[in-house]
């Protein structure tokens, strides 16, 4: 199945995406993770305030398939969660990169955003990882 | 479905009982304050609630009425006998305050039901106490805490995962306060003992290993897997959901498993699914046991009266080695382990379950047991065999009492497990277990389990191709399915994500 890529992300091996201003960012999960989740029905999402190291879990996300930890891109503090997913976990998969954002994080040492792919390099890792699927 | 709800049968003022007038003086009634008017209790005759629930026995499926293949859960068939032997009087109508003296029946065949489990499993010691696997998979990771505390460890706050584990595991240790820590599988469905020895360290309790696995593999690296584990100080949990496959050929404590729950309600065929109840037993190696939950049954020797049949509470040195032999007999105790985890049921587990698996291991014996095992295996051998060529089957190597197919069809590219499931019901056997293990995309998790003959294998392995075959013709049929249930698709979705848990009335 065709899935979109946002060009102004940064994505991690575990799909998830971060959009950065300044020193924020706001992260969510790309359009290749939900349709592979299928529908979402629940959205676990942390509390403003919490800290997490990078690649630490700091949401779920519950399909009707699975549940699915999400692990923060890079280190940070939660400065908003998207309160909108709690009656509407839909969002997820209706618009991953837009209205289906999880949380904005300040973000701890923009340097490891550098450990990130880019849009290009995340649209080759996808592919091999579909081909090692069909084997 | 045309079955109203027993709420919309209700009628004022109807009534199930009607009591004789009263002959007694009337008692005061309850006070206002304890009395609750919010309840909507249906008011239903007899006949009204009797044929409510006889007919929504009759749309439902069972054991008893078809094949149950739903991997990992082992639906076989529950002999009639077990009943039989739960219903008798001793068994069904004894009390849990009965005091000990009393209850020697009871606390023998729970001794025993101790004893058998500990030498199917190679284990020193066991508690029936858990109600559930998952109780008894809370228990067995209780006590890896209670071990690693009790020697100053405390350092010990994580736990390793394989990617096939049961959802339990993960959250279990969850519960216990310990971190999970997921370790891969490699190609073949075996733990990546590369991943392992890299996140063992002396931050590790343990691991949680299920043998077979998920995959219904068992591990070729298995004794490797678990020295080292020891080596840098973890224990090994047992998930026991997977025993079917190895009853008389292999003892997981011998394969270097330290604790373990067992499943009586799978693997020893005890009542299972909506019913139940269930109940895990947790088995542990000799210096673990005093860490088990309580109590649990002891026996000793003691004296008896030849003419009254009564313990004798007899002032001697060695009382027993005094006594002739026909007044020895064992006495059973309860008792709690040195350093119990504490009890984490009422009373003694789930006492008439204890009396149904106890038949079932005396009925088969030795022998039956380890013919179940590779009656399951030949069986799930055999389906995996036959539909080689009709769904693409990820790990393909001997299965053990399980085969995980993916639910995907050449040809039919929009057709998911889902659809294939819900196809199944039409032909009239349950479905599969689907999209678990999570490391197969669109997994179908069969298991057949030793009850089912060589000819409902091939019915099943029948409606499987045929189904494939619609799959390709007319896919809209899988789409929409079932038919021919008492409903038809449901909205899976929308009931996930809008909860409604129970009825109310239309305003």
């Amino acid at each position: 199945m065709a899935h979109r890529i946002d060009p102004s992300c940064r994505y991690s091996k575990s799909h998830e995406w971060i959009r950065v201003t300044d020193e924020f960012g706001y992260i969510g999960i790309s359009d290749y993770a939900q349709q592979q989740l299928s529908d979402i029905v629940y959205v676990e999402v942390p509390e403003v305030g919490d800290s997490f190291t990078q690649s630490e879990v700091f949401g779920v996300i519950e399909s009707v398939k699975a549940a699915t930890d999400c692990y923060l891109p890079v280190a940070g503090e939660i400065v908003e969660v998207n309160q909108d997913l709690e009656d509407t976990p839909e969002l997820v998969n209706k618009d991953p990169y837009g209205d289906g954002w999880l949380v904005r994080i300040a973000i701890e040492d923009l340097g490891e955003l550098d450990t990130l792919m880019s849009p290009q390099a995340y649209e080759t890792f996808v592919k091999r990882v579909q081909a090692e699927a069909e084997h | 479905m045309s079955e109203a709800i027993i709420y919309e049968l209700s009628a004022p003022g109807r009534c199930a009982a009607h009591l004789p007038r009263l002959d007694v003086p009337a008692a005061e009634p309850l006070p206002d304050a304890l009395l609750r008017s919010e309840l909507e209790l249906p008011e239903v005759s007899e006949s009204d609630l009797v044929r409510h629930y006889v007919r929504l026995s009759q749309l439902n499926y069972a054991v008893d009425i078809g094949m149950y293949p739903l991997g990992s859960c082992t639906m076989k068939y529950n002999p009639k006998v077990h009943e039989d032997i739960a219903r008798l009087a001793g068994f069904a109508e004894v009390h849990p305050y009965l005091p000990e003296e009393l209850s020697q029946g009871c606390l023998q065949l729970m001794f025993a039901l101790q004893q058998y489990l500990a030498a199917i499993t190679g284990f020193e010691a066991v508690s029936l106490q858990p109600a559930a696997g998952a109780q008894g998979e809370l228990s067995g990771v209780l006590m890896i805490r209670a071990y690693h505390r009790a020697r100053g460890d405390t350092a010990r706050t994580r736990m390793l995962i394989p990617d096939t584990a049961h959802g339990t595991n993960p959250a279990s240790t969850v519960m216990v306060g310990l971190e999970m820590v997921q370790v891969s599988s490699d190609a073949r469905g075996n733990i990546d003992l590369n991943d392992l020895s890299a996140k063992l360290d002396d931050t590790i309790a343990g691991m949680m290993l299920t043998n077979p696995n998920t995959l219904g593999l068992f591990d070729e690296h298995i004794l490797e897997v678990t020295r080292l584990v020891h080596a840098s100080g973890g224990l090994i949990y047992g998930d026991g959901a997977n025993l079917n496959a190895l009853m008389g050929i292999a003892k997981p404590a011998e394969l270097g498993f330290d604790v373990m729950h067992l499943n009586l309600h799978k693997t020893f065929s005890t009542p299972h699914g909506g019913g139940g109840p269930g109940s895990g037993p947790v088995a542990a190696r000799a210096d673990l046991a005093q860490f088990l939950p309580g109590p649990i049954v002891t026996a000793h020797e003691a004296v008896y009266s030849a003419l009254s049949g009564e313990a004798l509470d007899i002032d001697a040195d060695d009382p027993v080695a005094d006594a002739p032999q026909y007044m020895r007999s064992l006495m059973c105790r309860l008792e709690m382990p040195e350093h119990s985890i504490g009890r984490i049921k009422s009373f003694y587990g789930q006492f008439g379950i204890l009396v149904r698996a106890y038949t079932y291991i005396r009925m088969l014996g030795e022998e039956g047991l380890r013919a179940t095992s590779e009656a399951a295996v030949l069986a799930a051998n055999y389906i995996q065999a036959s539909l080689r060529d009709t769904l693409p089957l990820p790990y393909d190597r001997l299965c053990m009492h399980e085969c995980v197919f993916e639910g995907r069809v050449n040809g039919a590219e929009d057709i998911h497990a889902l659809d294939i499931s819900k196809r199944m019901i039409d032909y009239g056997i349950h479905p599969p277990t689907n999209y678990f293990p999570l490391v197969v995309p669109e997994a179908l998790m069969i298991e057949p389990t030793e009850t089912e003959s060589k000819r409902s294998l091939d019915a099943f392995i029948q409606i499987v191709k045929a189904i494939t075959e619609e799959a390709k013709k007319e896919p809209e049929l899988l789409r929409t399915a079932p038919h021919r249930a008492p409903v038809g698709r449901l909205d899976e979705v929308q009931a996930a994500r809008k909860l409604i848990l129970r009825w109310q009335p239309e305003p």
